[in-house]
């Protein structure tokens, strides 16, 4: 059911159980005084009242909020209207039947009776708000176990309303021990008094004045009940009603009255305790302050508040010295002019303890400061702000009075400086992380623009067939290979490592893309090839790259591979005919590590024939150079013997092979240089040709 | 990481390679060979018995001197390579191109020879 309707339904009812129990117990009144039986048993008014009661805490049950540290005085104001409410309303009754005075109709028991059940509802009201507002208090910040002393104590309380109506007859003095038994109880909770500490000053006092007035009301409606009403109709006349009313009343005045004594005894601490909550909620504001705005000039803002809050300066500036050179302030009570004159002051006559790496804070400047004119300031105290290592400014706070600064009030403004840093770090942090998120984006980008400068198809012909396995270690690689159709019968063939890793090794190799496609297609010898791939390519190396690369014509019509070595790995040639597997044993140097003509002196021209089932591995020095967890190097040895059980099968399943045996040697998935393989297997040319 | 000592003895500029040179550590062997250029050494003894590993920036780093040595007259000779530093050199063709020599006798020989 909806809160709301909780609370309009227990309202109607409480009316209406109010309404009952007034008709119920004067019709009572009205057949014993008439000697008529009524009909009606005499306990039905009590449970009338008693359901009453039951639907009132209902109502304040839902009506009184859970207790947050900003509305506890509107909890007291609440109470206290109520009272006054009730209070007026009981005085005006009360007035009435003064102004009857001693006529007969002021004798009438019925009216009496009437205007006693009214109070009684009044009374009712008011204690039970209060109970409401006070449980709430009570139950602030909580316990299990205060929660289970509270539970215990609200039903003992109802049950001694149960008694009330329950047609049994107990002892008079278990009343009195279970009255006893309540105010215990009651005064054990009223020791709880948590929400005391979070007022400040200003709602302490108005908290004092709410509660003697509730205090007052209580006094007013405990003389109402328990004063002078004919016994024949009150319904303290019942022992169990009595029990019920007594413990009600006596706790909700020992909670009031220790409250008041509570808030009063704390009132002179307050200013202390709102200091330190301040301090809290200064620190909380400073490291939650990059998130919510953005900008570093709030965390300084923010430092520089709290900071005089925090000591109660009397001014406070904050220098920062930008990477450009630029000197930012942010003042507090405090001129440009004046700033200038005491740091000059300061710088001048080398006073120490206020600018350095001082460890003693608290030194007494004032017979330095005095010294200065046209200021009023006696204490200073500064403080290094450090981000990421490097200092970046200074918080500097002064005060009027002489030894201002004490310990304490270092250690909180030292607090403040170094959460401000860790926020002003973050905040930088944050917006590096977001500046390298955007060069990884581009570091995608260039990823897949080098991807595609890899062929996906290499040309072949009817002579060989060939695989090809490419992995970078980082984002971008430096090894390549391509392929390109001469004419009809000669393919070339290039494997390439360009020196270093990464961007710069990526874009060189790009570049020898370009130069392998525009010379390829020139028709050149292997020889030449390299001589004018290195003149174009030292043009645009920086001075300590160099690319290697090895260059292989393979001719269809003579069967022959013309190959040329610049500096790369060896090849690995399987001679099928007489099972032989070995390394290519040419010389030759590195494209770009002479800068001249001077280089194809050391080029040298290959030629090697082949047959059907023969097999060429070209691989980049990523695969023999990759080593295990123990140091060791794959090698060439390794990757002959690898290759060799494999001879007979296709370039495919021999790649696989290769790689897979790499990755199990290596042991890992992480790479530390790049892999390239291309495995050429030479055929038996179609019979139909 | 990198370990670079360089002695005068004589006339010859003693300079002992530690360690493993790769990418990052480069930069050191860098500064020691234009160090040893700038200060006119005539002759270099580049000691690499206690080299362990070489990148292909290190090399790159001796590659980028042949030309400033050719230029100047410096005599430089490398001695003392492991067999798998010294297969890294040959295999890029860098031994065409620089002394090298296997001990470092063999390299003080050489450098008092010329």
């Amino acid at each position: 059911m909806p809160k709301k309707v909780i609370i309009r339904l227990s309202a109607g009812f409480a009316f209406i159980f109010w309404l009952l129990y007034l008709f119920t117990d004067l019709f009572l009144l009205f057949s014993k005084s008439t000697d008529i039986n009524s009909g009606i048993h005499e306990a039905i008014p009590n449970l009338m009242l008693n359901l009453f009661i039951a639907a009132l805490y209902l109502y304040y049950k839902y009506k009184v909020n859970r207790a947050e540290s900003v509305n506890f005085t509107d909890f007291l104001w609440k109470i206290f209207v109520t009272g006054l409410l009730t209070t007026l309303l009981s005085l005006v009754l009360r007035m009435f039947v003064l102004a009857l005075g001693t006529s007969k109709l002021a004798q009438n028991i019925f009216l009496i009776d009437t205007f006693y059940i009214i109070n009684l509802g009044l009374v009712s009201i008011f204690l039970v708000s209060v109970f409401a507002v006070w449980k709430r208090l009570i139950l602030y910040q909580k316990t299990k176990f205060l929660l289970r002393i509270w539970t215990t104590f609200e039903y003992t309380l109802i049950l001694s309303l149960v008694f009330n109506v329950l047609p049994i007859d107990l002892p008079d003095t278990y009343s009195l021990y279970y009255v006893v038994l309540l105010v215990l109880m009651g005064l054990f909770l009223s020791v709880n008094m948590r929400w005391v500490a979070y007022l400040n000053f200003k709602q302490k006092w108005k908290s004092i004045l709410l509660i003697l007035l509730v205090l007052l009301y209580l006094a007013y409606f405990g003389n109402t009940l328990f004063g002078s009403i004919d016994p024949e109709i009150a319904i303290t006349n019942t022992i169990w009603g009595n029990v019920f009313l007594v413990a009600l009343v006596a706790f909700t005045f020992i909670y009031s009255l220790f409250s008041l004594l509570v808030i009063l005894f704390n009132l002179p601490t307050s200013s202390v305790f709102e200091q330190k909550l301040e301090e809290v909620l200064n620190f909380q504001r400073l490291s939650q302050s990059i998130q919510a705005d953005q900008s570093e000039g709030q965390v300084y803002q923010i430092l520089i508040d709290s900071a005089v809050s925090a000591v109660m300066a009397d001014a406070a500036w904050i220098e920062l010295s930008h990477e450009n050179g630029r000197t930012e302030y942010f003042r507090h009570q405090i001129t440009d002019q004046e700033v200038d004159k005491i740091k000059d002051y300061i710088i001048k006559n080398k006073i120490k303890g206020v600018f350095d790496n001082s460890t003693d804070k608290s030194l007494k400047m004032e017979k330095h400061l005095a010294k200065l004119k046209g200021q009023g300031f006696r204490s200073i105290l500064g403080f290094d702000i450090n981000v990421q290592g490097q200092k970046i400014g200074t918080l500097a706070l002064l005060k009027e009075v002489a030894d201002g600064f004490d310990r304490d009030t270092t250690n909180i403004i030292k607090t403040f400086v170094s959460q401000a840093e860790v926020s002003v770090e973050n905040y930088r942090l944050l917006n590096q992380a977001i500046v390298n998120e955007r060069y990884k984006e581009e570091l995608k980008i260039a990823q897949k623009v080098q991807s595609s400068l890899l062929p996906s198809e290499l040309d072949t012909n009817s002579d060989f067939d060939i695989s090809a396995f490419s992995i970078a270690a980082d984002e971008v690689g430096g090894d390549y290979y391509d392929s390109f159709r001469i004419n009809d019968n000669k393919v070339a063939l290039i494997i390439g490592d360009v020196s270093g890793k990464g961007t710069s090794a990526a874009f060189h190799m790009s570049q020898m893309k370009g130069v392998f496609q525009s010379l390829a297609q020139m028709n050149l010898s292997s020889k030449d090839f390299l001589a004018k791939a290195n003149t174009a390519i030292s043009n645009c190396l920086e001075k300590t790259s160099f690319i290697t690369t090895a260059f292989f014509i393979i001719d269809q019509a003579t069967k022959t591979i013309e190959f040329s070595r610049a500096g790369h790995c060896p090849t690995l040639f399987y001679d099928s005919k007489n099972s032989d597997m070995t390394y290519f044993t040419n010389r030759g140097l590195g494209l770009g590590i002479l800068r001249n003509d001077d280089f194809a002196n050391y080029i040298e021209i290959n030629k090697q024939s082949y047959t059907a089932g023969d097999i060429m591995v070209l691989y980049t020095d990523g695969i023999t150079e990759a080593s295990n967890s123990k140091g060791d190097e794959y090698g060439y040895d390794r990757l002959k013997d690898t290759i060799v059980p494999h001879v007979n099968e296709n370039p495919e399943t021999i790649q696989k092979r290769l790689i897979e045996d790499l990755y199990s040697f290596t042991g890992t998935e992480f790479i530390d240089d790049d892999y390239t393989t291309l495995i050429v297997k030479f055929k038996e040319e179609p019979e139909n040709r | 990481m990198v370990d670079i000592k360089t002695i005068k003895e004589g006339d010859i500029l003693m300079m002992n390679i530690v360690g493993d040179v790769d990418a990052s550590s480069s930069i050191e062997l860098d500064t020691a060979l234009q160090g040893a250029i700038d200060s006119k050494e005539e002759k270099i003894l580049v000691d690499c018995s206690n080299l362990n590993y070489i990148s292909s920036a290190g090399l790159g780093v001796f590659m980028s001197y042949i030309q400033d040595i050719k230029a100047n007259d410096i005599k430089m000779v490398i001695c003392g390579l492991n067999e798998k530093v010294h297969n890294v050199f040959e295999i890029l063709g860098l031994h065409q191109l620089l002394t090298i020599k296997s001990t470092v006798t063999e390299a003080k020989e050489y450098l008092s020879e010329v």
